[in-house]
């Protein structure tokens, strides 16, 4: 019981998306759920084989959207209509149609910063040391050609020596311990 | 695979791949991150960069001259105020289109050839926007005042007019620019966590590890980036779109004679993807040779690009003949007038280099053999280039020096400082694609990646 103090996890090693795609489903169907699969790319399938939920990014993007487009909008009016009036050869000071491209484009930029930042935001980044990195193996490998998967110690039913042993039935290359610092 | 395209089947001529077969996630990984980490620097690299230096050299001394001086030393007048500067202006926003349409528009149409073309794409529209961003920049004369051009809340209670495209040129350009930018970051983080991993000397770790941001390649994370680079993709399309139509608001909206016309926006995108395909090609055609990159930028891409050139160049040429209909068409006497000149007027050689370079020239695309010839495509996209500078300065200073009354027509000639502005933004651009190829990897690692896992099934 000691081990969980610091034991970051156990991590098991693979050499194809294949492989980590049936490991993410075994290790979830046998009821673990602090659980992570890493690739050197975006692996097509393994969202499904982990049961990953829908993720907040394409809400948060609208909603950056909107308040850029929104706010855009009614600071062209603001500016235009309250605090800086001009009469341009008697034109409306609400001249909408005149302020659509600048709305569009601060529609656009503020979609695009809330999905850039929202991205890093939900996934805590930037976060310069992470306990994976402690694993020799993991640190050279994890973002070239080869493929992770760990169970956290904060796992209800992790346990070091069984999930040691289950991850080495996944047909793991590799297994070790994960120390946390 | 299912992906197997119908028309490759035994009858029709072979395809070539878009990856050369044989590669594993860690050839290609090594392969590409050697060209920054390992690879020593070559001699041509050297001397390259030295050049290109010079020239950023004659930049700057161009630009403090004008600052010292003033935009007289221009050939700039009254009725010509554009010029050079908005000639080079238009030129260079339009050749970073080619790198979003790369990386956005064909990344929504899953067109699989973009993979190993978008980074370097990318970074060219980054450095075309640079050197763009700063031509209207120095033309205003006082580039220390140009922040008046942002609404920012100023002690003199001035704001902007937002009903000028002019001040709708600067939210284009300055969002087309941070987007670029962060669709060109996103994409690299997880290629800078690979150098990162990599890397042996203890700066270059501490330098790639920040800029990594410690990613680490989880699923969560992957499903997260996914969703966020699909959005980018689908926001630079419109975004792209919308870039040049802003651009030739600049001209269509006023009521110059050539300028005021409904066909410019939808040209004006075209020939910005047909300037900045060329582009594409007259630098992937030296880098692929430089650091051995055949295997990943293959015939298949040349052709396609040249493919797309050939496209978008008959678009132009539609519009070329638009412009001309329409002039005929509708009796306006100025507009016809301006059409004359364009023909015999005193830059009607121009307008002849113009249907050259950008109408005739590209017909001989249509031939297989012109579009799988390396050299022959090379210099076609510099004569395209050539032709596109051109048709900006025909727009430009043949409307400008045959306005409505006679007593308001001009001539044009460019100084000795257009020219050398104009080469020293050539120089920053090609120098900052010099740094970029030994500092970052030039081709995506992680979509490569992908690539081999799609291909290999298909092998199999």
């Amino acid at each position: 019981m000691d081990h969980r103090s610091h034991t970051y996890g156990v991590v098991a090693e693979f050499e194809t998306a294949e492989q980590l795609i049936q490991a993410a489903e075994r290790t979830r169907l046998a009821g673990y759920h602090a659980f992570e699969a890493y690739a050197p790319f975006p692996v097509e399938g393994l969202a499904e084989a982990m049961a990953l939920k829908r993720n907040a990014v394409p809400l948060i993007t609208l909603i950056g959207g909107l308040l850029g487009g929104l706010g855009g909008f009614f600071f062209q009016y603001w500016v235009s209509v309250i605090a800086y009036p001009l009469n341009i050869g008697g034109r409306p000071y609400n001249s909408w149609p005149a302020f659509i491209p600048v709305t569009f484009e601060l529609t656009v930029l503020g979609a695009s910063l809330s999905a850039v930042f929202g991205m890093l935001a939900l996934n805590g980044l930037p976060r310069p040391h992470h306990p994976l990195f402690n694993v020799d193996r993991f640190a050279k490998h994890a973002t070239s050609d080869r493929f992770f998967l760990c169970i956290e110690s904060s796992d209800p039913k992790f346990s070091l020596s069984d999930s040691l042993r289950f991850l080495k039935s996944l047909n793991a290359v590799n297994v070790s311990e994960v120390e946390d610092d | 695979m299912s992906t197997r395209p119908p028309y490759n089947t035994a009858d029709a001529r072979p395809v070539s791949p878009i990856l050369e077969p044989g590669h594993t996630y860690a050839s290609v990984t090594d392969k590409i991150s050697a060209i920054v980490l390992t690879r020593p620097t070559s001699l041509g690299w050297v001397a390259g960069f030295a050049l290109t230096f010079t020239l950023v050299m004659v930049l700057t001394v161009s630009v403090a001259w004008l600052v010292a001086k003033g935009v007289g030393i221009w050939g700039i007048n009254i009725p010509v105020g554009w010029g050079f500067a908005i000639v080079n202006f238009v030129w260079w926003i339009g050749i970073g289109h080619a790198g979003t349409l790369i990386s956005a528009i064909l990344f929504l149409l899953n067109q699989q050839w973009r993979t190993s073309i978008n980074r370097f794409a990318e970074a060219m529209t980054l450095f075309a926007v640079a050197c763009a961003g700063l031509f209207p920049l120095i033309h205003t004369g006082r580039p220390w005042m140009a922040y008046y051009m942002f609404p920012y809340p100023s002690t003199m209670y001035l704001w902007p007019q937002f009903r000028s495209p002019l001040i709708w040129d600067v939210f284009a350009v300055s969002t087309y620019g941070t987007v670029s930018l962060l669709f060109w970051g996103v994409g690299l983080i997880p290629d800078l966590a690979t150098l990162r991993d990599r890397a042996v000397t203890k700066p270059k770790q501490i330098i790639y590890g920040m800029l990594a941001m410690g990613w680490r390649g989880s699923a969560r994370h992957w499903h997260r980036y996914q969703s966020a680079y699909l959005l980018l993709a689908g926001l630079a399309t419109p975004l792209v779109l919308s870039v040049h139509t802003v651009v030739s608001f600049d001209f269509s909206i006023a009521i110059v004679p050539g300028w005021h016309t409904t066909i410019f926006p939808p040209y004006f995108v075209a020939g910005a993807i047909y300037s900045g395909f060329a582009m594409v090609l007259t630098i992937a055609i030296p880098l692929r040779k430089a650091y051995d990159l055949e295997d990943f930028i293959t015939m298949r891409h040349l052709e396609n690009m040249a493919k797309v050139m050939l496209a978008t160049g008959l678009i132009v040429a539609y519009g070329y003949y638009f412009e001309w209909f329409m002039s005929v068409y509708s009796g306006n006497k100025f507009d016809l007038y301006l059409t004359k000149m364009r023909f015999h007027g005193p830059y009607s050689h121009f307008y002849y280099a113009l249907i050259l370079c950008n109408i005739l020239t590209p017909q001989l695309l249509w031939f297989r053999k012109v579009r799988t010839n390396i050299p022959a495509l090379f210099i076609m996209s510099l004569i395209i280039n050539t032709g596109m500078w051109l048709e900006r300065f025909v727009i430009v200073v043949i409307s400008l020096t045959r306005d409505f009354m006679p007593s308001a027509w001009g001539r044009y000639s460019a100084t000795f400082w257009d020219y050398a502005t104009f080469v020293g933004t050539l120089g920053l651009f090609t120098m900052l694609l010099f740094l970029f190829v030994r500092v970052l990897p030039a081709i995506s690692i992680a979509e490569m990646r992908e690539l081999v896992r799609h291909t290999s099934g298909e092998h199999e």
